[in-house]
């Protein structure tokens, strides 16, 4: 064509990225990349095969990388224990320079590495350019600033030692740098598994990491696939896992860990809603969409993958949405002039096709744009679905590709039901020129991230995490470094948390009056337990104390449903929780003689140490009335024109199973900060000092406790654990029992993901500051991110 | 087709407007920042390189409004302009470009009314329109009849362009009615002559209101909405140009009439006019990519494209005065 010809056509040309110095560099290691271990490139052990990358736009060879097996995992973690001493004993602004370093070397090779992690990912330059890297070089930035402020901004706070990471395919570097930063500004040192089709950007980084004179051990990059990762997850000497990838995997994950004290992050799957209004820009709305699903060619683990349009606008909106996509262009991801590059490898392809063929199957209906794409590569085109409804398998599954379905709602109710419809909760997008729809909406849908007028925004500075399936913890902000942080001293491993019942005496019930007969209490009444049975239970010194229900499985499922249907007590003002909480306070102090009396009968303990923990759990009970209302949230400004309303939400509905010492405190020390925070409980009580607990109940009944914000099942602590683990209604579940208790707790809890929070065994001095604070608040929130850009 | 022939834009038939509908401005929602975000990333989304881009540029400077509005113009200025706007840019490079019988030439002359006959007369037998500023330009607050006469009188010396300018305290009061009433006699006492309505976006406040009166200026019978007189402290940005290019895509959906755009005032590099094409071509679709329907009012324009196109027929970088002054 020449130039009066393009003249008249006024038709784009090739604008291809120059890439030959990166394949210069991919050329010089053509024996393969070795593992970076302890600061050195060192052979793997475990065998002498190479994984291959390839360029999935082209299906170009890049290069080879190792496989490390078990032996080489394992001396990573041991290089990496053996620098952990010195790393984290660094004064913070030593370890700020290291990460600062980091940062200014990413800047300054940014598109040498933008280059490579298109030429390995199949991303378009575009992406790769403006964002993947340039978020990188912030991460980096930004956790610099987190090392500098440790000592001052995360007191008593230290680092957890080995820290094993696994990343994926889709955003290759940046989820590196996600996992890395915070980690090592902590004062961590990590082993760290690229996926197997992107290792290419994190061993340049390894080579950064060695320019930059981060100490050997610090960082630990070992390739290979799934059965690497498996190494590292399984590793004794891992302090911690924080894995981004599949639900599935995620899952197996928090299975393989159970039990092992292992801390974990887990940032998996999505389906995120994208919401219309009917008073939104719908021209913004559309090009939002390009950036919600057609961005990384879907492959994004927050992709707003499910269209939710106000019936009246659904029309328009989906012929607005063609026209865009009429002028998509799919292509070469090196070229300047592309929307949408390749699919990241031809599995990943088969997986989008059969999706979306099943969903055709079930009577979807599948349009794509009548555009080209390159006859050979990975290249799959965007996709719009129509005509389906919540039970297609394209709406509930996440498919991970270029793909959008659509689906209208009526009112503001039924949005926010049909975008929860769904197993997972990483983020949703709302578009509404209306803040009060946008922000009332906002409260109401169940994920991490709500972007109001935009999607897919990202920020050092914004925790980034889901709901529900899509996993617990959160990347980014003061949040992600608690991930990688313990506070010192919590747990006293020396002493016990539970208590022997001891040989029955026989002695008569302590105490004089008329019989009591101790029953569940559910939905704020008494109710008697299921099986229709009670259990013995005894003082200290073996007499007979009363008896108590043995709850059994029906129990916890009815407790669990009176929590479900009286959702009022989270929405509820953070005033009128501290009032209640207040009220509980002041009706225990009423009834100080008796419950130090029974204290003294019942756990054998003096009148003096009955009395402290009396008084300690009126004062607990003041303490989170006092943090109801001031556990708040915070504002961030992200360096576009914005703010992220960063919210503490309650969990939702909480299993809480109590240890036995301190039967009183221990029992108030983990209801009320639960409570505080909005949560809805079910509660088991010590299983052997339970009456403390059951004696409680008229308590609630006088404090104007709404029905099903706290039930209370007694009995057999490890069975009824096991069934709250077990229900998928329950959101989180805190377990102060045995060791093995914690493990079925965590492994149970994998089926929904739900967070857990155990003791593995170890006991906690309740007496101590330990005893309660922002440890608590913190595990019984989660942080939802609430994005609003401004301008007019 | 040669460049000379697309733009005799007399040839189309105007625009006819339509009835004053309040309610298609009342449901105009625009959100800023998603427009700031489209702006921000269609820069790498899409680029021209190479003859693609010598292409783009050459279709650039046929979109040219080349324009002085000066009170120091004096008739010398305005023939020198106009010789500039019949040979745009140095024959050899043309020549080197295989573009040497395309007849380029810029879009317009455009002038104030008391340069209108200078121009003509310099213009004569180039196919060229000569553009006339009006309508008390560049604040319109003269009064009415005034502002109708001066159309008239420029209609009548020759103008076949006329560029009004719009009662900002109209748009920033909400009172679109009177709006409408203003640009359609506006509109009539144009006559023949097509219509270019300035809204002066620099001015308006919000870029809703910028999108409101883009409405109001095409039920109007708007021939073209332009953004500026490039008088006010902001003149055209590629924000507010995506805005009022959807409505001109939402105007022809409704009614299937096709207004043209002009971006004035401000875009003095040939990389920003290659942004300015690129999102035509995405928003509006490449029938707009013509003089026909697409504008630029700009002045120093012309000269660095004159620089770029030499600096791809020789690979070196070019200077000012290797180009012929307008």
């Amino acid at each position: 064509m020449n130039i009066s010809e393009i003249f008249e056509t006024m038709s784009y040309g090739p604008a291809p990225e120059q890439s030959d110095y990166v394949h210069d560099w991919l050329k010089s290691h053509s024996k393969g990349f070795k593992l970076y271990i302890g600061g050195k490139w060192v052979k793997a052990k475990s065998s002498d095969s190479f994984m291959e990358s390839h360029n999935p736009a082209t299906g170009e060879y890049l290069a080879k990388f190792s496989v490390a097996g078990a032996d080489d995992v394992d001396r990573a973690v041991k290089a990496a224990a053996k620098a952990f001493p010195e790393w984290s004993g660094l004064a913070g602004h030593e370890r700020a320079k290291y990460l600062y370093t980091l940062a200014r070397l990413i800047q300054k090779t940014s598109r040498f590495i933008s280059v490579l992690e298109t030429l390995d990912n199949g991303k378009p330059i575009r992406e790769s350019r403006d964002i993947d890297i340039p978020l990188v070089a912030r991460h980096f930035y930004y956790h610099a600033g987190w090392a500098q402020l440790m000592d001052q901004e995360l007191p008593d706070q230290e680092a957890l030692g080995v820290v094993g990471q696994v990343i994926p395919w889709n955003f290759p570097l940046l989820m590196m740098a996600w996992k890395i930063a915070p980690a090592i500004a902590a004062g961590n040192c990590v082993v760290l598994k690229p996926a197997e089709y992107t290792s290419l950007t994190a061993l340049y980084f390894a080579e950064l990491c060695e320019e930059a004179g981060i100490p050997p051990g610090v960082v630990n990059i070992v390739t290979g696939a799934g059965d690497t990762g498996a190494q590292i997850v399984n590793h004794p000497d891992i302090a911690k896992i924080a894995f981004t990838g599949s639900t599935g995997v995620g899952r197996y994950i928090r299975e393989a860990t159970a039990g092992s004290g292992k801390k974990l992050t887990l940032e998996l799957g999505g389906k995120s809603p994208y919401i219309v209004f009917e008073d939104a820009d719908i021209d913004g709305a559309v090009e939002g969409l390009v950036d919600a699903i057609w961005f990384n060619q879907g492959q994004v683990c927050c992709a707003g993958s499910r269209l939710l349009v106000e019936e009246g606008i659904a029309d328009r909106l989906i012929e607005k949405v063609k026209a865009r996509l009429n002028k998509f262009r799919v292509g070469d991801p090196l070229d300047k002039t592309i929307d949408m590059g390749a699919i990241v490898d031809p599995i990943q392809l088969e997986r989008i096709t059969t999706l979306v063929n099943k969903g055709a199957d079930e009577g979807a209906e599948v349009w794509q744009p009548d555009v080209s794409r390159p006859d050979k590569g990975c290249f799959y085109l965007p996709t719009l679905i129509t005509n389906v409804s919540p039970s297609n398998i394209v709406v509930r599954e996440e498919i991970f590709g270029p793909v959008l379905t659509v689906m209208t709602f009526r009112t503001l109710q039924e949005a926010a039901d049909l975008a929860n419809n769904t197993r997972f909760g990483l983020a949703s997008s709302v578009w509404s020129e209306n803040i009060n729809r946008a922000l009332e909406i906002a409260s109401m849908i169940k994920a991490g991230v709500v972007w109001v007028n935009s999607t897919n925004q990202f920020d050092a500075a914004c925790g980034f995490g889901g709901y529900r399936e899509s996993g617990f913890g959160r990347e980014g902000g003061k949040e992600g470094m608690y991930e990688y942080l313990k506070p010192a001293g919590e747990w006293d491993s020396d002493k016990g948390n539970l208590i022997r019942s001891p040989k029955a005496t026989g002695q008569n019930p302590v105490g004089l009056g008329i019989d009591r007969t101790a029953k569940n209490y559910v939905g704020g009444k008494q109710a008697r337990p299921d099986g229709g049975n009670t259990r013995l239970i005894l003082t200290h010194d073996g007499n007979v104390a009363g008896r108590v229900g043995d709850g059994n499985r029906k129990d916890i499922r009815n407790a669990v449903e009176a929590a479900f249907k009286n959702p009022g007590w989270s929405s509820a003002t953070a005033h009128n929780r501290a009032q209640v909480i207040y009220y509980i306070a002041e009706n225990l102090s009423y009834r100080e003689n008796e419950v130090v009396g029974q204290l003294m009968s019942h756990t054998g303990v003096t009148k003096k140490a009955a009395k402290a923990e009396f008084d300690m759990s009126v004062s607990r009970l003041f303490s989170y009335a006092a943090w109801a209302d001031k556990y708040d949230g915070l504002v961030h400004t992200p360096p576009v024109k914005n703010v992220a309303l960063a919210v503490h939400e309650p969990n939702g509905i909480m299993g809480i199973v109590c240890p036995d010492v301190m039967p009183l405190l221990s029992f108030i020390s983990l209801l009320a900060p639960a409570i505080a925070m909005g949560n809805r409980t079910v509660v088991i009580p010590s299983e052997r000092y339970p009456l403390l607990a059951t004696d409680f109940y008229q308590i609630l009944e006088t404090s104007d406790v709404p029905a099903g914000v706290v039930n209370i099942v007694t009995g057999d602590r490890e069975e009824l654990a096991q069934v709250m683990a077990r229900h998928d209604q329950l959101d989180a579940i805190w377990y102060h029992g045995s060791s093995e208790g914690s493990q079925m707790v965590e492994k149970e809890s994998a089926a929904n993901l739900k967070r857990t929070w155990v003791n593995d065994g170890r006991a906690r001095d309740w007496m101590s500051v330990h005893g309660e604070g922002r440890r608590f608040l913190r595990e019984a929130t989660q942080v939802k991110n609430i994005w609003l850009p401004y301008g007019d | 087709m040669s460049a000379t022939k697309q733009i005799l834009i007399n040839s189309l038939p105007r625009v006819e407007g339509c009835d004053f509908h309040p309610d298609w401005v009342d449901e105009i929602k625009i959100n800023k920042s998603a427009v700031d975000r489209r702006i921000s990333s269609l820069g790498g989304r899409r680029t021209v390189k190479k003859k693609w881009q010598a292409a783009w540029l050459l279709k650039a400077i046929s979109c040219i409004d080349l324009t002085t509005l000066s009170g120091d113009d004096t008739a010398g200025r305005v023939k020198r302009l106009c010789a500039k706007a019949r040979y745009p840019v140095r024959p050899d490079i043309l020549l080197a470009l295989g573009f040497e019988d395309m007849q380029l030439t810029t879009g317009a002359v455009c002038v104030y009314h008391e340069m209108v006959e200078t121009a003509v007369a310099a213009l004569k037998g180039s196919g060229i329109p000569v553009a006339a500023v009006s309508t008390g330009f560049p604040a319109g607050l003269a009064p009415l009849e005034t502002r109708l006469a001066e159309i008239r009188a420029s209609v009548a010396a020759g103008a076949e362009e006329i560029d009004i300018v719009i009662s900002r305290r109209y748009v920033l009061t909400g009172n679109w009615r009177a709006l409408y009433d203003e640009v359609k006699a506006y509109r009539e006492a144009c006559g023949d002559a097509h219509m270019k309505a300035i809204l002066a976006t620099g001015q308006l406040g919000s870029i809703t209101k910028v999108a409101k009166a883009s409405m109001v200026c095409m039920m109007a019978g708007s021939d073209f909405i332009k953004t500026s007189t490039g008088m006010e402290g902001v003149n055209a940005t590629l924000p507010v140009s995506l805005v009022m290019i959807r409505m001109i895509r939402e105007f022809y959906a409704k009614t299937g009439q096709k207004v043209g755009y002009k971006p004035a005032g401000g875009i003095g590099t040939a990389k920003l006019a290659l942004q300015y094409l690129t999102l035509i071509k995405e928003e509006l679709g490449d029938e707009w990519l013509s003089p026909h329907m697409f504008r630029f009012g700009a002045s120093s324009l012309l000269g660095d494209i004159e620089r770029q196109l030499e600096h791809f027929v020789t690979g070196r970088y070019s200077a000012a005065n290797r180009h012929s002054m307008g």
